[in-house]
């Protein structure tokens, strides 16, 4: 399959295999983003993100829905949580999307999470440009269903959509620090059920409190099963893009974003040649033992290892 | 191979039964695979672009209807045109012998039928996939 040739006639099939190889860490994909990566930037990136069972996916579904008909493209990536155990997955949020299958002018992928613990996955920056490339206008980013910290999906995305519940917990839950503190815009899922005025109330307490004067993210009421309240919600999400792209925090967000993902590349490309350098030698199994030995320290073996590591590589260098 | 086998668990047709393919799915996913579950009742159509979308290395369907013959030869079809010959595609459920041959005739790599226990099925996924 020449994916170059398929992403530029906006295959399906060339971007689908174009998200697989990334996510199998191919160089030629690697490659394949570097000659493309001037085209990307034009997508609006929006996170989805709540606990277990708020309903993001359908309310991914009912948003997606509402975009298509403005008569814009809309790409999807649904992340969903890998067994640490085996390395398998089941991904079941297509389950909430299926009218959307076949409409052409969507794109679903579903991804586990495979180790990672932000609530995505490591492939999902390449996946959201493989997206970006071909030309889809929006890209919904669903995250596994998180519990206090996962915020990776701040680092991505230009606008968070924070999807409550009633029932979750009292009102601490919503002043401690993390998940609270990420959205732009939150939507009390499910809001038929008891408990969901003081679900908003406690999340309104919340945002009152943080101080936030230039804006302040709005809380919506939504049942997105029947669909009530989403083109209020979609309202609220556009309304704080214009708010980011005025008062140039979109350009600051995005600024941050990137640095965040050159400095993980980074690191990522560092653990690699030590991941190679122990290949071929058994130092870290060494300095394992000595420090399970207490002949050393976790840091002192730390620091070892990156001396050893500029000598080994300076050596291969002359 | 170093990659996890992605595989697409379907429901076509109209029958409202899968427990069948979602203790298959359970038993995928400790097998290592990443399964992907489309949910009940999908037209060939939403299976086939599902499958690329997904970019699946295998496509398994379970039907208990007994729509099978019109259905899975359907899904092949719709695949097949979409540019995934690279797919394999099997089938479980409730099927009758004499209909198997016509199955794998129209493109269907195996079918398993009730009391198949799921490491053969996943054994036969292993084995045969298109890619590495």
């Amino acid at each position: 399959m020449d994916i170059r040739a398929g992403l530029s006639s906006g295959s399906k099939r060339a971007a689908a295999r174009l998200i697989t190889m990334i996510e199998n860490s191919s160089k030629e994909a690697i490659q394949i983003i570097k000659e493309n990566y001037h085209m990307t930037g034009r997508a609006r990136i929006i996170g989805i993100t709540g606990p277990p069972g708020a309903g993001k996916s359908t309310v991914t579904d009912k948003l997606a829905k509402l975009v298509r008909k403005k008569d814009k493209k809309v790409a999807i990536i649904a992340v969903d949580p890998t067994s640490p155990f085996s390395g398998g997955a089941i991904l079941g949020d297509r389950i909430r999307m299926s009218d959307l299958s076949t409409d052409e002018g969507v794109f679903i992928r579903s991804m586990g999470t495979r180790g990672a613990l932000g609530g995505l996955s490591k492939a999902v920056h390449g996946a959201i440009k493989v997206m970006d490339m071909a030309g889809y206008d929006y890209i919904f980013v669903e995250t596994v269903g998180v519990g206090q910290s996962e915020i990776d999906i701040v680092k991505i995305a230009d606008t968070v959509l924070m999807v409550m519940v009633p029932g979750l917990g009292d009102d601490i839950q919503a002043i401690k620090a993390g998940i609270m503190e990420i959205g732009d815009v939150f939507a009390v899922n499910k809001s038929d059920r008891e408990g969901a005025e003081r679900t908003a109330t406690e999340i309104e307490v919340m945002l009152d409190l943080s101080g936030m004067t230039e804006y302040r993210p709005p809380v919506k009421n939504i049942i997105a099963r029947d669909n009530i309240g989403i083109e209020e919600l979609f309202d609220a999400i556009e309304k704080h893009y214009e708010y980011m792209n005025h008062s140039g925090n979109l350009s600051k967000r995005r600024e941050k974003a990137v640095e965040m993902e050159v400095l993980e590349i980074f690191k990522e490309d560092l653990l690699g040649r030590i991941m190679k350098l122990q290949k071929s030698t058994d130092y870290l199994s060494a300095l394992i033992l000595k420090v399970l030995n207490k002949e050393t320290d976790p840091y002192s073996a730390a620091s070892e290892l990156s001396h050893i590591l500029s000598q080994e590589e300076g050596r291969v260098n002359d | 191979m170093n990659r996890p086998i992605r595989v697409l668990v379907a429901k076509p047709g109209l029958d409202g039964h899968d427990r069948g393919a979602k203790v298959v799915a359970r038993a995928m996913r400790d097998a290592g695979m990443e399964v992907i579950y489309t949910g009940l009742r999908q037209t060939p159509e939403q299976i086939a672009e599902a499958a690329i979308q997904e970019d699946v290395d295998c496509v398994s369907m379970s039907i208990l209807s007994g729509a099978h013959n019109h259905l899975f030869p359907k899904v092949v079809r719709l695949i097949k045109e979409k540019g995934g010959d690279d797919i394999l595609i099997i089938g479980g459920g409730v099927i009758p012998e004499e209909d198997i041959p016509g199955l794998k005739e129209a493109g269907i790599a195996e079918i398993f039928t009730p009391g198949t226990p799921t490491a053969v099925t996943i054994d036969f996924i292993t084995q045969n996939i298109k890619r590495n």
